[in-house]
């Protein structure tokens, strides 16, 4: 850690509730323009639904496309909050504490826009609405759970039930402070919301209690909801691309891998927007990157051994799809592109010190991963089903339409739009870990040097 | 739970003898008129979505002038294990007890899941609402029905016809005699290459024919155990025996 200048509880109040109490000028116009945006996209999920499927560019062998793609980079992105709050709180790593918020926040919104991608890419939508999702009493059916498309919404209605709750108990402190600055309206809905909140010794136990408990129990969904999602690939065994089994670890540290770089871009947003600079450092950027570093490597190698395995197993059909997914176009240009960004650009940038305590660097390496990784759900997805199979007939290709882009340039508006809509009402930093770690921190004494440090409460 | 094969009654499937094919298309018409399939426009090629449950794929073998032009009709092969019918969140497609993999229009919700899973490609998607011409409205198979838009369809051994074969041998207290049930793309095969029947049956023409030397399944590595059976193309110039594909 660095050497910083202590915050006062005060002045902790008075910037990291400028969002609810002196919301920037930017914010409404903002708002309103991601709104239509986001209000167009929904219009485009009606023509689609309304007139069907035809509207995009999916053919027959490429029955998915652009939308599963969509969904699996969301449900990537929601990592970034487990990873964050829980493992990194259960880990103690001090650095976690102004980004907990933010990451559950990203996972909660990440995880309800993944979720309507299934639902919009079907052919009946409203089928699925009494067919899956309320057990169907109806037909006396149950759902075929022998399906990865029943774990699906198993495992992302856990993770996203538990991530709400993990928000909302980690919300309870800066809710009560947030009642006592407000007045009128604003003061009724933080009083239902803060649930009687008044910081005494029991209510702050209960609350570090759950905490703790939640994310012991959300540890086992950090493993399953990317494992499910692979598992919706790596279950067909007459694809070749997605038949593999490494399939689950792969995706879980790709997904771990984007997620935590798109906590770093909201990050540097967030301390450029609001002007958090005295809360958001470069030693989060630092701390962040060195994870990074770690993880992306892991996934790198992953993502070789996918290779080696097809190579060392010398099975035809599999080297076909490599052929195909590496050296043909237009995947060998996207092929080349997703190995830049997603590892070699961002990871030769974070072995920099300089790059890893430069906020803006941050922001632009961290936004190519998650160009590559979305590449890399494109390149497994896509190529898998258009891949050469030995009936000729079938040899077809993928180009998605207009309105498919749209809707993945939607669910980036929206999930953005999500965001600043929270961040009008609640604050984006938690105030209490905020104040807890300026508590905690102390300076020892190494020989002649003071060492800034950390003071933990006895376990 | 499905029926083991040994316990059923009628094990339903087919032998294509590629041998006899000569590639001229009747059965994918006869199939097209029999089950309603939406006529396949310019659109449709253009977007690569044909419909066709069953399809000849043609190949050429050798290099010019010494070429030859190959005929293999490919539909559902109706797998015993397939890959198809785990996938499908809401049993739109499911193993009857007559060895049938049948889809349930109905249940079917669009997923494409099942599509994805056919290591055959024989899975068709209803992009658009199908329509038909004015003239061709009251030429549609009432029996059939015309599937809407947004779900699953495929080769389903034209269970209408095998409905009413059973349906009529139940009526007369008899088992469904040999042949007496045909499918549209065996009825219209010039050459009978394409037979249709029962497998339970010792002394179908099916059960025969399965026991060829020529007999093979398409794709035998991933394990679906087809319903559907093939027999070789016997090739004059190459040694006898040497099998096809």
């Amino acid at each position: 850690m660095q050497q910083r200048r202590t915050i006062d509880q005060i002045h902790t109040n008075r910037v990291l509730l400028n969002g609810q109490l002196d919301t920037p000028k930017w914010w409404a116009p903002t708002v309103i323009t991601l709104g239509i945006i986001v209000a167009i996209g929904f219009f485009m999920i009606g023509i689609m639904v309304n007139k069907g499927l035809g509207v995009t560019g999916l053919s027959r062998p490429v029955y998915w496309g652009l939308f599963i793609t969509t969904f699996v980079f969301w449900v990537g992105i929601s990592h970034a909050g487990i990873m964050i709050s829980a493992i990194l709180r259960l880990s103690q790593a001090e650095w976690r504490r102004p980004v907990t918020r933010a990451a559950e926040l990203l996972t909660v919104f990440s995880l309800l826009t993944a979720l309507m991608f299934p639902l919009m890419h079907a052919g009946r939508p409203w089928r699925i609405i009494y067919y899956i999702l309320p057990y169907d009493f109806a037909r006396g059916i149950m759902p075929n759970v022998r399906s990865p498309l029943i774990w699906d919404p198993v495992a992302i209605s856990t993770y996203l039930t538990g991530s709400t709750l993990f928000l909302y108990i980690a919300l309870l402190p800066d809710l009560g402070n947030l009642r006592d600055r407000t007045t009128g309206w604003q003061n009724a809905l933080y009083t239902i919301l803060s649930l009687g909140w008044r910081g005494n010794p029991r209510q702050w136990k209960l609350q570090t209690v759950g905490g703790i408990l939640l994310s012991a129990l959300m540890l086992p969904i950090f493993v399953s909801v990317h494992s499910i999602v692979s598992w919706d690939f790596a279950v067909t065994p007459a694809v070749e691309g997605w038949h593999s089994t490494i399939f689950a670890p792969y995706f879980v540290i790709g997904a771990v891998h984007s997620g935590v770089s798109a906590v770093v871009t909201m990050m540097a947003l967030m301390r450029w927007l609001w002007k958090w600079e005295d809360f958001i450092r470069p030693e989060h950027f630092d701390a962040l990157a060195r994870l990074l570093i770690v993880v992306a490597t892991g996934w790198l190698a992953f993502t070789f051994l996918e290779l080696i395995f097809a190579v060392y197993g010398l099975d035809a059909p599999e080297l076909a799809l490599r052929e195909l997914q590496i050296f043909q176009w237009p995947w060998n240009i996207l092929f080349i592109t997703f190995v830049i960004t997603g590892y070699i650009i961002p990871v030769g940038m974070w072995l920099q010190k300089s790059v890893r305590n430069n906020i803006a660097l941050m922001f632009w390496s961290s936004l190519f991963v998650n160009i590559g990784m979305w590449l890399e759900r494109f390149l497994i997805i896509v190529p898998g089903l258009a891949r050469r199979t030995p009936f000729v007939y079938t040899w077809e290709s993928y180009r998605p339409s207009g309105l498919e882009w749209f809707i993945l340039f939607w669910s980036l508006a929206w999930v953005t739009f999500l965001m600043l809509l929270f961040s009008r009402f609640f604050p984006l930093v938690p105030l209490f870990e905020q104040k807890e770690s300026e508590t905690f921190s102390d300076s020892i004494k190494i020989g002649r040097v003071k060492v800034p440090a950390i003071v933990r409460e006895a376990d | 739970m499905t029926l083991q094969r040994e316990k059923r009654k009628y094990s339903w499937g087919m032998v294509v003898d590629v041998d006899k094919c000569t590639g001229c298309q009747a059965c994918v018409l006869a199939c097209q008129a029999e089950n309603n399939v939406p006529l396949n426009l310019q659109d449709r090629f253009e977007r690569a979505r044909v419909m066709s449950w069953i399809r000849v794929e043609r190949y050429w073998e050798g290099e010019f002038p010494d070429i030859k032009a190959r005929f293999i009709p490919i539909m559902c092969q109706h797998c015993e294990n397939a890959p198809c019918e785990p996938v499908c969140p809401v049993f739109a497609t499911y193993h009857n007890n007559e060895g049938l993999n049948v889809q349930v229009y109905n249940r079917c919700v669009g997923t494409r899941y099942c599509a994805n899973g056919c290591p055959y490609i024989v899975r068709f998607f209803n992009y658009w609402e199908p329509v038909w011409p004015e003239a061709f409205r009251n030429h549609l198979n009432p029996d059939v029905t015309v599937r809407s838009r947004g779900i699953m369809e495929k080769c389903s051994f034209c269970i209408q016809r095998i409905r009413r074969g059973v349906r009529n041998a139940e009526r007369e207290n008899r088992d469904v005699v040999d042949g007496e049930i045909q499918t549209a793309c065996t009825q219209a095969c010039p050459t009978d290459a394409l037979v249709f029947g029962n497998f339970m049956d010792e002394d179908s023409k099916v059960s025969k024919m399965k026991k060829d030397d020529r007999h093979y399944t398409l794709l035998p590595h991933l394990e679906t155990d087809p319903n559907v059976v093939y027999l070789a193309k016997i090739d004059t110039d190459k040694s006898a025996g040497e099998s096809h594909g």
